[in-house]
C-alpha cells in the first residue's frame, strides 16, 4: 500500500495529523488507515486514539486492530 | 490517557481493604439458588416460538425456497427467508470497534444464493408452540443444487478446490489474482533478516503442525426473544458478551436506527468469545416485526455445534534456529486458518503471537485466510494464538532438549523483556515473562520424580489484551447506599471486581454497592466481555466514575463549608478538612452527603465514558504432567500448574477460575475436541457424547500461580487474564506426551486412537 | 395426541396441569411450572445441567417424559435452600467461588447434595466421578470438588 516503504519521518503532534499526513503521502491508504489499525507510540498501543499526543522524537508504529475472544 | 485524572499505577504501600481480597459475589446467592435469569429464561405474555430450517448439505446452490404451506399451517404466525433482510454492500464497516462486513453477515444469518456448510440457515419460522413451529420447518420446500464441498485448510487453498465465492480475490499477493479463490487474504510480518539469521545458527528445526476445528463449548446454547412494538422500535433480550454489538449488528440487519432497538443482556452461560457475533438474534427480530409478537429462538445443542462460531483448525509449519547455548536466532511460520464461510479468521493475531514471547532479531511470519465449507469462525479466547504458539512452543522445547537444555532456561534466556522488540512493531512495556518464568523453576512441581510413561511438558503464551469504549455510571443513592451501573456481561465474577475497586476509591465497605450490568438504553456505548478487556477497562472506567463522584461530593461540602475545593479531601469515606488552616469542620460521610444532597444541588452521581487504552500483556506459562497408557493411547493428566501474570488480582479467586477454566479448555483441545466431518462434509459429533469436553473425573486439581508485574496504565496495575490461559497448554500437553513417550505427534488431538497409531508407527 | 392430565409434588409443592404427551419433565418444569433453574444444555441427557432428584433418585430431566412425573415426588435446585437459609452445598460454592458463569451450577449442585445423601464422606475420586455427568466450561472443575468436599466435611460434623 505505502509502495514498500515501511519507515519515514513525520511531522506531526497528534495520532490524527500524522494519518493525515499519510493519507495525502499514500492516496490509497485512506480507509483502512482511520479504521482498521492501531497505533503504538513509544511501545504503548493504542486503539482508536487519534488526539494522543506524539513529541518531537516519538517512535510510532501503525499495527493491526487487536480483538479478543 | 488523554482526560485530566491521573489514571497511572502508583505503587504506595498504602493497604488495600477490598482491591485483592476475596469478598463475596453480588450474584451468587441468585446463581446457586437458580433464580439467576438467562437467555433461555424470559418469556412474555403473547410468545411465538421461532425456529430455523438450516441446510443438510455442505455446499449447494438454493434454486428455490417455497414456505407456502407452511404459511398456511395453523399456528405458524410468520416465516421469513433471504427475502426479508435487505442485502448490504461488501465493504469493512467499523461497528463499534470491530471490523465487519455486512455482506458476509447478513449472508451468514440467512443464506441467499447459497449455502455453504451444514447447518447454515435458509428459513424461519414463529409459531403459537415449538411443536407447531416444527412441524412448520418440514412444510417448507427448498430446492438445492448440490455442489462439490471442501473442509480440510490445505485442500481449500490448492488450485481446483471447490470455490465458495466467486467474488473473493485473494488480497496481500503481487500481482493482483485474475481467479477467484478460496483463499482471502495472505498476511506477512517481517523484521531483521532471517537468511542471515539462520545461517548463524547451529541447529535449525523445521516442523508442521495440523489441529482440527473445536468449539468454545459454552453449556448454555444462544437464546434470544425479540418483541417488536408497532410503534418500530424494539428489545432483544438475548444471551451475549456484548449487547451493544448485538444492537450495531441487528438494527444495521433488520434495518432501524440504533437508539429504537433496546437489547438487554441476560446472565450469560458462558461465551469465551463465541457469543461476541450474531446468529439467531436478527431472525428473531425480523419474526417478531412481521407478527408483533415477541419470539424466542433457543438454539438446540446440535445447532450450536454446526451453525454457531466454532473456530479455526489450522496447519502451521514453523522453523527456528537457535545457537549452540541456546540462543534464538532466527523464527520463520507459515500459518494456514480456516475461516469458515466467509472471510475473517483469527490467523493475524495468530501471527503476531507466534514468536511474540521471545526476543528475536528475525522474524518472518505469512499467515493465510482460506475459506472452507464450514460455519464462519468466531473467536474462542484468544484467537489465533493457541494454535500459532502451539506449533512454535513444540519446536522450542525440540530444540531445547537437542542441546540439552533445561525448557525454562531456555525460554528464560530469549524472554521477552522490556523493551524488547516484536515482530509486529511495537516494543513491549513493562511486561511479566521473566517473573513467570522465574516463579515455573521455583515451583514444587518441577520437582516432582516422574516414573515410567510419564512425561512433563511446559509451555508458554501471551495475549496483547485490550481496552476500548466503556461508559460506568456511580449513582449515590440518597441513603448512602451506591448503584454502580456497567455496561459489559459478567462472565466470571466481574462485577465483584468493580465493586471491589470502587470501594477501594471511595473508602466504604464493598456491600453498600449494588452492580448492575445494564442494557443498551441506560449507558453510553461500551464494547463487549472479551479482549480480557472487563476487569481492566470496565475497571478503569470504574475507577473513574468513583473519583468523579468523589469530586462531586467534594465540591457539595467545599459549598456548604464555604472553603476552596481544594481544602477538601476524601479519606476513609468522607470528606474532611484537608488541614486545619481550611478551618474546623467535622467530616462528612458519603451517607451524611447523601442525604442533604436534595439541598446541596440534587443527586449526586459520578460518570466515567472514556476510550480504554493502556492495557498490558499478559505471558502465561503451563506445567503439566501426564501418564500414557501404551495399549489404550489413553493419556491421564496427573498434575497441572498455571502460572499466569495477572498485574493485579483484583480478586484472586476469579482470577484463578480463568487459569483453571482455560487448562482444562487446553486440555480438552489437546486429548479429545475435534469436529468429525463425514464424506458428505456433514458434521458426525454434534452433541456432548461424541464432542468429548473434559469431565470431572479426567481432571486432577488445577494448581494456580498468581505472578503480579503491575500494569503501568491501570490504577491497581490489572492487566487481562481471561485469554492467555487457553493458549500454553496446547503445547504443554504435546511436550508431556511427547516425554512420556519418546516421540512427538504434530496433530491435536492426541486422542487414543491417534496416540495409539502414533505409537505404532515409531515402533515405541 | 391430547394432553394427559397430571398431578406430581414439585419441592413439596403440589402441581396439577395437562401435559403434552412428547413434554419431557425438563419442558414442563421450565415452560408449565417456571421452575425455570433446571437448565437445557443438551437435551440429550450429557450434560447434567438439568439435573433434579425424581423419587429420591439422581436424573436428567431432559430424558424424562413430562407424564411420568404422574405421581411422584421432585426435589429441583429451587427447593435446596431453605428460606434464606442456603444448604451448605450453596454456601460453600459461594465461598469457594466454584461457579463462573453459572448455568451448570444448579444441576451440580442437585448431584452434589444427591451424592452426600447417598455418601457423607466421599474421596476426591469418588466426587469425581459422581460428578462426571455433570459438564463445566468454565472453572475447570478444580473449585467444584473442593467445595464439594468442604460440604461433606461440614455436614458430617454437625
Amino acid at each position: 500500500m505505502a509502495g514498500g516503504e515501511t519507515e519515514m519521518e513525520v511531522e506531526a503532534t497528534s495520532v490524527r495529523q500524522i494519518f493525515r499526513h499519510l493519507q495525502e503521502r499514500f492516496p490509497n491508504i485512506k480507509s483502512h488507515m482511520v479504521d482498521d489499525i492501531s497505533v503504538a507510540i513509544d511501545g504503548s498501543v493504542f486503539q482508536d486514539a487519534w488526539l494522543k499526543k506524539v513529541t518531537e522524537n516519538s517512535e510510532v508504529y501503525l499495527l493491526p486492530r487487536i480483538g479478543g475472544g | 490517557m488523554d482526560n485530566s485524572m491521573d489514571v497511572g499505577y502508583s505503587a504506595d504501600d498504602k493497604e488495600l481493604k477490598f482491591v485483592g481480597k476475596r469478598t463475596n459475589r453480588p450474584d451468587g446467592v441468585d446463581k446457586v439458588t437458580g433464580r439467576a435469569r438467562f437467555g433461555a429464561d424470559a418469556r412474555l405474555p403473547g410468545m411465538l416460538y421461532g425456529k430455523i430450517l438450516r441446510s443438510p448439505h455442505a455446499h449447494a446452490r438454493i434454486i428455490s425456497i417455497d414456505t407456502s404451506k407452511a404459511q398456511m399451517l395453523s399456528g405458524v404466525k410468520a416465516v421469513v427467508t433471504r427475502d426479508d433482510f435487505e442485502d448490504r454492500d461488501s465493504e469493512f464497516v467499523p461497528a463499534g470497534e470491530m471490523m465487519v462486513n455486512y455482506r458476509d453477515m447478513v449472508r451468514n444469518i440467512m443464506a441467499r444464493e447459497k449455502v455453504l456448510y451444514d447447518g447454515h440457515a435458509v428459513a424461519a419460522v414463529a409459531a403459537t408452540s415449538i411443536t407447531i413451529a416444527k412441524q412448520a420447518l418440514k412444510l417448507i420446500d427448498v430446492t438445492y443444487e448440490v455442489l462439490p464441498h471442501v473442509i480440510d485448510v490445505v485442500e481449500a487453498m490448492a488450485p481446483g478446490a471447490p470455490l465458495l465465492h466467486d467474488d473473493l480475490f485473494t488480497d496481500g499477493v503481487e500481482p493482483k489474482p485474475t481467479k477467484p479463490s478460496n483463499v482471502a487474504k495472505r498476511l506477512e510480518f517481517n523484521m531483521g533478516d532471517i537468511a542471515s539469521g539462520f545461517a548463524g545458527a547451529d541447529e535449525i528445526l523445521e516442523k508442521t503442525f495440523d489441529t482440527k476445528p473445536v468449539h468454545q463449548g459454552y453449556i448454555e446454547p444462544h437464546s434470544c426473544l425479540a418483541s417488536f412494538s408497532e410503534n418500530g422500535s424494539a428489545e432483544l433480550w438475548c444471551s451475549t458478551q456484548g449487547q451493544y454489538l448485538v444492537r450495531a449488528h441487528c438494527s444495521k440487519l433488520v434495518g432501524m436506527e440504533i437508539s429504537k432497538l433496546r437489547v438487554t443482556p441476560s446472565e450469560i452461560g458462558g461465551g469465551f468469545g463465541g457469543k461476541t457475533v450474531v446468529f439467531i438474534e436478527p431472525v428473531a427480530l425480523a419474526l417478531s416485526k412481521k407478527t408483533y409478537r415477541p419470539v424466542k429462538i433457543t438454539m438446540t445443542r446440535d445447532e450450536v455445534f454446526r451453525s454457531s462460531g466454532p473456530t479455526s483448525g489450522g496447519n502451521v509449519r514453523v522453523k527456528i534456529g537457535i545457537t549452540k547455548d541456546g540462543k534464538i536466532m532466527a523464527c520463520e511460520a507459515e500459518l494456514k486458518y480456516q475461516a469458515g464461510a466467509f472471510q475473517g479468521s483469527s490467523v493475524q493475531p495468530g501471527c503476531m503471537c507466534a514468536f511474540a514471547p521471545y526476543d528475536v532479531a528475525n522474524v518472518n511470519v505469512i499467515g493465510w485466510d482460506v475459506l472452507s465449507n464450514r460455519p464462519k469462525v468466531a473467536a474462542y479466547r484468544a484467537p489465533g494464538a493457541p494454535v500459532s504458539e502451539y506449533a512454535v512452543e513444540c519446536v522450542i522445547d525440540e530444540l531445547a532438549e537437542r542441546i540439552g537444555m533445561d525448557p525454562v532456561d531456555f525460554r528464560l534466556k530469549n524472554a521477552a523483556k522490556e523493551g524488547t522488540q516484536t515482530a509486529y512493531g511495537p516494543k513491549f512495556g513493562p511486561i511479566g515473562f521473566v517473573e513467570v518464568l522465574e516463579a515455573t523453576k521455583a515451583l514444587d512441581h518441577y520437582k516432582i520424580p516422574l516414573g515410567p510413561n510419564q512425561g512433563r511438558g511446559i509451555g508458554s503464551g501471551f495475549w496483547f489484551n485490550i481496552g476500548g469504549e466503556t461508559c460506568v455510571n456511580l449513582n449515590v443513592n440518597e441513603d448512602g447506599t451506591l448503584t454502580l451501573i456497567t455496561g459489559s456481561p459478567d462472565i466470571g465474577g466481574s462485577r465483584a471486581s468493580m465493586c471491589n475497586m470502587a470501594a477501594e476509591e471511595l473508602g466504604i465497605d464493598v456491600g453498600l454497592i449494588n452492580p448492575i450490568i445494564a442494557d443498551t438504553s441506560v449507558l453510553g456505548f461500551n464494547f463487549l466481555s472479551a479482549g480480557s478487556r472487563t476487569t481492566f477497562a470496565c475497571g478503569l472506567a470504574t475507577i473513574e466514575a468513583a473519583r468523579n463522584a468523589i469530586e462531586n461530593m467534594r465540591k457539595r461540602v467545599a459549598q456548604l463549608w464555604d472553603i476552596p475545593l481544594d481544602a477538601v479531601v476524601w479519606e476513609d469515606g468522607a470528606a474532611r478538612p484537608a488541614s486545619s488552616n481550611a478551618g474546623v469542620f467535622e467530616p462528612m460521610t458519603l451517607p451524611e452527603i447523601a442525604k442533604i444532597a436534595p439541598k446541596t444541588g440534587g443527586p449526586i452521581a459520578g460518570h466515567a465514558e472514556i476510550n480504554a487504552q493502556g492495557a498490558g500483556p499478559g505471558f502465561g506459562t503451563h506445567m503439566v504432567d501426564v501418564e500414557v497408557d501404551k495399549e489404550t493411547g489413553h493419556v491421564k493428566v496427573l498434575r497441572y500448574t498455571v502460572i499466569q501474570d495477572a498485574g493485579k488480582a483484583i480478586h484472586p479467586s476469579f482470577v484463578e477460575g480463568q487459569y483453571q477454566g482455560g487448562a482444562v479448555q487446553c486440555i480438552g483441545w489437546a486429548l479429545n475436541e475435534e469436529y468429525v466431518y463425514g464424506e458428505d462434509g456433514r458434521l458426525q459429533n454434534s452433541g456432548f457424547l461424541d464432542y468429548r469436553i473434559p469431565l470431572a473425573s479426567d481432571l486432577p486439581m488445577i494448581d494456580t500461580k498468581i505472578v503480579e508485574v503491575p500494569n503501568p496504565n491501570h490504577p491497581y496495575g490489572v492487566r487481562g487474564v481471561g485469554e492467555t490461559p487457553i493458549i500454553p497448554g496446547l503445547a504443554a500437553m504435546s511436550n508431556a506426551i511427547s516425554n512420556a513417550l519418546g516421540l512427538r505427534m504434530t496433530e491435536l488431538p492426541m486422542s487414543p486412537p491417534k496416540v495409539l497409531k502414533a505409537i505404532k508407527e515409531a515402533g515405541v | 395426541m391430547a394432553k394427559q392430565h397430571v398431578t406430581t409434588t414439585v419441592n413439596n409443592d403440589e402441581f396439577e396441569f395437562l401435559c403434552e404427551p412428547k413434554a419431557s419433565m425438563l419442558d414442563v418444569l421450565r415452560d408449565e411450572l417456571n421452575l425455570t433453574g433446571s437448565k437445557e444444555g443438551c437435551a440429550t441427557g450429557d450434560c447434567g445441567a438439568c439435573s433434579v432428584v425424581m423419587d429420591g433418585r439422581l436424573v436428567c430431566s431432559c430424558l424424562i417424559l413430562g407424564v411420568e412425573m404422574e405421581g411422584k415426588s421432585i426435589e429441583t435446585i429451587e427447593g435446596m435452600a431453605d428460606g434464606e437459609k442456603l444448604h451448605p452445598l450453596q454456601q460453600q460454592f459461594l465461598d469457594h467461588a466454584a461457579l463462573q458463569c453459572g448455568i451448570c451450577t444448579p444441576g451440580v449442585l442437585v448431584a452434589a447434595k444427591a451424592l452426600l445423601e447417598k455418601n457423607p464422606d466421599p474421596t476426591e475420586i469418588e466426587v469425581r466421578y459422581w460428578l462426571a455427568g455433570n459438564l463445566c466450561r468454565c472453572t475447570g472443575y478444580d473449585k467444584i470438588i473442593r467445595a464439594v468436599m468442604d460440604a461433606a466435611k461440614e455436614m458430617r460434623a454437625s
